[in-house]
């Protein structure tokens, strides 16, 4: 699939825009349908588009393995670190009012904020390593031959 | 009316979709089936206003989903599906377990009922008062990612752990992680 280069021109019109709505879709899911899990696979789509198109090598060498490998953890620890933060603000875990006491909307929309964002990063970064680990397979039948 | 007319046609479309898998001796038509059948459920969800439902559906069941079914399909070559004989166990169990099912929506309230109970538990609160307890518009977002913050915490631990599985599995030596 390295050749086609209908596919390559549109491919370079057409991630950019996805990637850029996956941004939308995770940081405006306060107001719109979204948040981080649909935002997560929708960036993974458009790096797994890019990977199909102009081959694995080159997609990884955009979304290298050592930097996946920590985010995908780094996501969860987020969410948790949110919920340990809470806890130590003197609240319950997860809940977010004590982020600022005295305006507890404040309060919430940051917690929603960090923990969506928690949630793209480990969904993200999941399905493109998915993807990849997918992909470094050979097929059956060339090992057969 | 308009309504009543989306939902049957999409329904119809959905049946003649499970079908067409059912039927298909090709896996490669199946997934693209599965495909269609995931954008038809989306657009289901939207008729019920679900939008987020329907976001996800199409997201995930169109888009990953597929993706990932044609790499495996990819690794594995094509390879026609085996044809048996329909058998007649397998067609009872089936019709039985269908029957109950629908035999079991006849309790169910009908769709959109004000008194039905799930509209009467916690959901009334969280239309009324998410608005000012957590001040975002999305009532969906307040309450995956604020009220039910903890079960979003386990989806997400499930989302990890089940990557760190199927790493292990396929990734091992000479995967995706080799130097």
């Amino acid at each position: 699939m390295t050749h086609h280069v209908v596919l390559h021109i549109i491919s370079k019109l057409v991630i950019p825009p996805i990637l850029l709505f996956a941004l939308y879709v995770q940081f405006h899911g306060e107001y719109g349908p979204g948040g981080g899990f649909q935002a997560g696979v929708i960036f993974a789509s458009g790096i797994i588009l890019y990977a199909l198109i102009h081959g694995v090598e080159a997609a990884r060498r955009v979304t290298p393995p050592l930097v996946l490998r920590p985010l995908m953890a780094l996501g969860l620890l987020l969410y948790i670190g949110v919920g340990i933060a809470t806890q130590l603000a003197g609240g319950n875990f997860l809940d977010y009012d004590v982020f600022a006491p005295h305006h507890p909307s404040h309060g919430q929309h940051l917690g929603i904020f960090l923990v969506e964002l928690g949630v793209g990063i480990t969904v993200t970064t999941v399905m493109i390593r998915l993807f990849f680990v997918f992909a470094a397979r050979e097929p059956a039948r060339r090992r057969e031959e | 009316m308009t309504q009543h007319l989306t939902d049957i046609a999409l329904l119809t479309l959905l049946v003649a979709t499970a079908l067409g898998v059912v039927r298909s001796g090709n896996p490669f038509a199946m997934v693209m089936l599965y495909a269609i059948y995931s954008f038809l459920s989306a657009g289901l969800f939207i008729s019920l206003d679900a939008v987020d439902v329907a976001f996800t559906e199409a997201a995930v069941g169109a888009g990953i989903a597929t993706l990932l079914m044609l790499g495996t399909l990819a690794l594995v070559g094509p390879q026609p599906v085996a044809r048996h004989r329909p058998r007649r166990l397998p067609l009872v169990v089936v019709l039985l377990t269908g029957g109950a099912l629908i035999y079991g929506t006849l309790d169910m309230p009908p769709l959109g009922e004000a008194g039905a109970p799930v509209h009467e538990h916690v959901a009334p609160r969280y239309l009324e008062q998410s608005a000012e307890e957590v001040g975002i518009p999305n009532t969906v977002t307040a309450v995956l990612a604020s009220y039910r913050s903890f079960d979003t915490l386990g989806e997400v631990t499930v989302i990890f752990t089940a990557g760190v599985g199927v790493l292990l599995l396929l990734g091992g030596r000479g995967g995706e992680d080799a130097p």
